[in-house]
């Protein structure tokens, strides 16, 4: 019996201890649920500022190359047909870009920027004519190519949140719809079975008492009735108040 | 962070070409390829869809531009085209002017702005 109310008492502490757990483990889902929500609350407000960055720049875009193509024509006029000439001169790029890192809400976005290198390789494509215009198509397209690192920046940066926004959203709807609904229900089962176990330990503890106090109760009434059949009980004799001593020979 | 130096590439009219070029943008590279394409009313979709894929798969191309128009052409591949890098850049020509409907970027985007925002 002993070792039976041994396993009870470690099966009440096991679910105790598996209360606690469970406990933490329902905290840590949601700290990190709100975390999560708060990441992708981050990444979209990056996002929409983006978009509109996106939409402004093209628009400008747009002008841009309006008056980059302008200047083409112009030159063309002024210096005739140069385009196969620039096609097969092509060397070395004397503009290029780098990619950088920047960092928003823990996701790291490519940002483009752009640089020179070397030197100009159509410095000889002056040509007789239309010198002028020339130039000015040149820095106009170059201006272009500015504004297109900007942009291209700006799209990769679009891509790249998308996807992020799109992943935490789905780790949150994770840990909020399936995550936290399985610890609520294990530690309502656990709280119904501590409360039974309680009931049976309260029950058990009255049974016994009960019991015991039937056995006492039985005790008693078998020790009075046992000396009222003994009938008055002869006390054993007092020497300091005897009389005669049997014993004595001589007196 | 940053990384070695990337191209900017060119796959437009002759007159969009050339303007870029201009701009210092062309190179040849070890193999005497060049970035940028030169299309023409003869060059066909064909052409345009390989130079583009061997665009992207070249690890020293960062952007690529490229006309609107001749993104139409081969709207699939440039929507198939999920990475960040290399980006591509939808570009208007002369004759056709920059339609933001068209736009593989923006369309992702659709839905979360309207058309005032362009004006």
């Amino acid at each position: 019996e002993l070792g039976k109310d041994l396993l009870k008492i470690c099966g009440f502490l096991w679910i105790c201890r598996a209360q606690t757990i469970m406990k933490a483990r329902l905290k840590g889902a949601q700290t990190g649920r709100n975390l999560l929500k708060k990441k992708s609350d981050a990444l979209s407000m990056r996002f929409r500022q983006i978009l509109r960055k996106i939409i402004e720049t093209k628009t400008k875009m747009g002008e841009v190359m309006r008056e980059a193509a302008f200047s083409l024509a112009e030159a063309k006029f002024a210096a005739g047909d140069f385009s196969t000439t620039v096609i097969q001169n092509v060397n070395k790029a004397q503009v290029k870009v780098r990619a950088k890192k920047d960092n928003v809400a823990g996701v790291t976005l490519p940002v483009f920027e752009h640089y020179q290198e070397g030197g100009d390789s159509y410095e000889l494509t002056g040509l007789a004519r239309g010198g002028e215009q020339l130039s000015r198509l040149k820095r106009n397209y170059a201006r272009a190519v500015e504004l297109l690192v900007e942009l291209a920046s700006l799209q990769t940066s679009f891509v790249t949140l998308d996807e992020a926004i799109k992943i935490t959203n789905r780790r949150v709807n994770a840990i909020e719809h399936v995550i936290i609904p399985r610890i609520d229900r294990t530690l309502t089962y656990i709280i119904t079975e501590l409360d039974e176990r309680e009931r049976e330990e309260f029950y058990r503890l009255k049974k016994i008492q009960e019991k015991k106090k039937q056995l006492r109760e039985k005790t008693e009434l078998e020790i009075a009735a046992r000396l009222a059949a003994l009938g008055p009980i002869a006390e054993p004799a007092n020497m300091l108040t005897e009389e005669a001593d049997e014993d004595l020979l001589f007196e | 962070m940053a990384g070695r130096g990337k191209l900017i590439a060119v796959i437009g009219d002759e007159d969009t070409c050339t303007g870029f070029l201009l701009g210092g943008i062309g190179e040849l590279n070890k193999n005497r390829k060049p970035n940028f394409l030169v299309v023409e009313k003869e060059t066909s979709i064909t052409e345009i869809e390989e130079t583009f894929k061997s665009f992207l798969a070249r690890n020293d191309i960062g952007i690529i531009l490229i006309n609107q128009f001749i993104a139409e052409m081969i709207r699939h591949a440039i929507d198939a085209h999920m990475q960040s890098i290399p980006a591509v850049l939808e570009i208007p020509s002369k004759e056709h002017p920059y339609d933001a409907s068209k736009d593989s970027i923006l369309r992702r985007a659709k839905g979360m702005f309207s058309a005032e925002d362009f004006r």
